[in-house]
């Protein structure tokens, strides 16, 4: 027995495996299927997310060579009673360093999605993947799917090449406006550049622990180039971050921005104010005291309740049965995340 | 604003003296370290200067908002030189005004990530000296870090082996942003002679590092980056820890400096949610991360977060425990936190005695 209540709820972090060069093949044309036979590319997982390990698949979940659909039906969709669930394929489609080969990867795992996974549950909503390695392609992808509402967002990672807010950047996020898809932000590094300030970590758990600094200073990054400034209609959903770090982050560049605010003439608003606003979490994994009666002290910071989505970050191994949810959580808080904030936040699921 | 109001009445009994954990004492001119050099490398920064991982000579890549490179514009001494370069002065608007009964010194000057190596140890070694010559020997309220070329542990150790006999110096200090994470082997012989002697070792958030700022690279602005260079502390924390320093060593007692102390709480949690389910990773960590955190970890409070509604301060706190927290004003920065009005929630007399004076008298040996 689950021992939350999720019945009609909307899952926004739930992961596909990443399709391998066999899945994506029908999707390709005949150059790219040349290219990626004879190049060998195959396996697009990434060190950062490396799906085939311990933490990214929970024993009790593994497909064993059943259809993987089958499987997220079987342990999830149906036993948590789910009105709609987010595919996020984080693949790496992020890593790869040839642009024009990054944009070919990105349509055919969008195609991929559409014909082996929305169009067979009707239950299944999904985020695109875009090249941010070639933003013209990028764009290009946007227009050609927009039409398709079931894509609700883009994703990228919280460990980029350059940081998010950067120019170069902004044409995606125009486009992403245009058509009411939000800017997902997945945990994931492409190792573009270090995790750390020292490099990188002899271990999985610093990569993971790590992820935060990526989130914070992504949405430090959007919020002081102005990107929130020029398209207001954008929100960055930080997929898989942990949710508590957010706090000091608005605590903190709320304080610098009184001292600071003359360098970013743009940022209006207190960052605090810009972050409520425009940033949103998914609450798996999460991140909080142990004691429960504590919790709720800890989700005060926020000073909202719009700002959490409901996720499971199946099939990840972050909980045993059905306890996709920390203990503790307000009722009242627990009411919006399950879906009003999740319709709130993305206008693509006609809420 | 409403959220830069005190949330209690000033209290103007309080006569009890400070410990300020975070001093940045100056240069009164730019080559004034170079007379603690000896010849050859005076030559040397002379003909080649002091190359580092600043992109900049002279300037800083994200300049500061305010004159001196980001200085309280109210700091500058009436008998002239840069902020904190003239004793007089610092006695006066630090000691005097703010009740500071001993201050610890965190000399910025880039000894310890100069790229010459030999260079880098000489010039630690002149810093030392210079802290002793200028500050801590004509003032007794000032007390010296003694700074290593931390990426050369032999000579690391050898500078802590020469200062070591001088009380003076109170604290160790190395930059976070080393050139592997904290946590790795290259570092433990540095490790292993702080804990011999038991002194504390300092790191102090620094400005600029081998590496870009956030994982994705370089931010544009100071407004990022400011807040960036203080995550450079978690990775210090969490590297140390997963990579078993404090089993090896259970006495070494590590001071995270200007980073605040917000993000603690947060990070703890996440550190030991991932530990429950990755343990078998680093089957030599044999406690919960946070438990190490608890014992061997200490924390200056600035630059002090704060929170929209000022009471979630006091979360914070009692999270992370008034025993780890140390004052500190990050004098003559922009960013001073001043002694009588940082905190602006009631703290109880036994949170404050810890936090401003008790810990910092314990952890530092200063009775």
């Amino acid at each position: 027995m689950a021992k939350f209540d999720t019945t009609g709820a909307i899952d926004c972090d739930v992961h596909p495996p990443s399709p391998r060069r066999a899945d994506v093949l029908p999707y390709l044309d005949d150059y790219w299927k040349e290219i990626v036979t004879t190049r060998e590319v195959d396996v697009l997982e990434m060190n950062s997310f490396p799906e085939r390990t311990l933490p990214y698949m929970r024993p009790d979940w593994r497909a064993n060579g059943a259809d993987p659909l089958e499987a997220m039906q079987k342990n999830l969709l149906d036993p948590l009673k789910l009105d709609l669930a987010i595919l996020n394929v984080v693949s790496g489609a992020h890593a790869l360093f040839d642009p024009y080969l990054s944009a070919a990867i990105c349509r055919a795992t969008n195609d991929w999605l559409i014909d082996k996974w929305l169009n067979r549950d009707s239950r299944l909503r999904a985020s695109m993947l875009v090249p941010f390695q070639n933003v013209e392609a990028a764009v290009e992808e946007i227009e050609r799917l927009a039409d398709d509402k079931r894509f609700v967002q883009i994703l990228t990672l919280s460990a980029t090449e350059l940081p998010l807010g950067r120019r170069i950047y902004w044409p995606i996020y125009e486009a992403a406006e245009k058509h009411g898809l939000q800017l997902g932000i997945h945990a994931g590094s492409n190792y573009r550049n270090a995790p750390s300030h020292s490099g990188f970590h002899s271990f999985l758990i610093e990569d993971h622990l790590a992820h935060t600094q990526g989130f914070a200073t992504q949405i430090a990054s959007l919020i002081s180039e102005g990107v929130f400034t020029k398209y207001p209609q954008l929100k960055a959903v930080a997929i898989e971050s942990g949710v508590t770090w957010v706090p000091p982050l608005m605590w903190r560049m709320s304080k610098d921005w009184r001292g600071a605010r003359i360098e970013v003439p743009w940022v209006k608003d207190a960052p605090a104010d810009i972050i409520r606003r425009h940033v949103r979490m998914t609450t798996q994994p999460f991140d909080l005291p142990d004691d429960p009666a504590e919790v709720p002290k800890a989700l005060d910071h926020l000073l909202s309740d719009e700002m959490l989505l409901f996720s499971s970050d199946y099939p990840h191994w972050n909980f045993e049965g059905l306890d996709v949810l920390p203990e503790g959580i307000p009722d009242a808080t627990l009411a919006k995340l399950l879906r009003d904030n999740i319709l709130a936040t993305y206008p693509r699921l006609g809420g | 604003m409403e959220s830069s109001v005190l949330e209690r009445t000033e209290d103007k009994t309080e006569t009890l003296g400070v410990v300020d954990c975070d001093v940045h004492p100056a240069f009164s001119r730019p080559d004034q370290l170079s007379d603690y050099l000896p010849e050859r490398w005076k030559q040397h920064v002379r003909d080649y200067a002091i190359r580092s991982a600043n992109p900049l000579l002279g300037t800083l890549p994200y300049p500061r908002l305010t004159p001196g490179n980001g200085m309280r514009r109210d700091s500058w001494p009436p008998a002239g030189g840069p902020p904190a370069s003239d004793l007089d002065f610092l006695r006066e608007q630090l000691l005097e005004q703010c009740n500071i009964e001993i201050g610890i010194l965190q000399p910025l000057a880039a000894g310890s990530v100069a790229f010459n190596m030999e260079l880098g140890a000489a010039l630690c070694s002149a810093l030392n000296d210079w802290q002793i010559d200028k500050f801590a020997g004509p003032e007794p309220r000032l007390r010296a870090s003694i700074c290593i070329p931390q990426e050369d542990a032999k000579e690391a150790v050898a500078e802590i082996d020469k200062r070591v006999t001088d009380r003076r110096f109170v604290q160790i200090a190395m930059p976070p942003r080393t050139i592997e994470p904290a946590g790795r082997k290259r570092y433990w012989p540095i490790y292993e002679a702080a804990e011999h002697y038991g002194l504390p070792i300092g790191l102090h958030t620094s400005a600029f590092g081998y590496r870009p700022n956030t994982p994705s690279g370089w931010t544009s602005f100071y407004l990022e980056e400011h807040f960036a260079a203080s995550n450079s502390l978690q990775t210090v924390m969490s590297s140390m820890i997963l990579e078993g320093v404090f089993e090896q060593f259970p006495k070494l007692k590590i001071v995270l400096v200007e980073g605040g102390f917000s993000w603690l709480p947060s990070l703890f949690w996440r550190m030991d949610r991932e530990w429950k389910r990755m343990r078998s990773e680093v089957p030599h960590v044999k406690r919960k991360p946070s438990e190490y955190a608890a014992e061997n970890f200490w924390y200056t409070t600035q630059p002090i977060e704060e929170p929209e509604k000022n009471t979630h301060l006091l979360d914070i706190l009692r999270w992370i425990g008034p025993d780890r927290l140390m004052f500190s004003t990050d004098y003559p920065h922009w960013d001073f936190d001043d002694p009588r009005y940082a905190f602006k929630v009631p703290l109880t007399p036994a949170e404050k005695n810890a936090i401003f004076r008790d810990n910092a008298m314990k952890l530092f040996r200063l009775q």
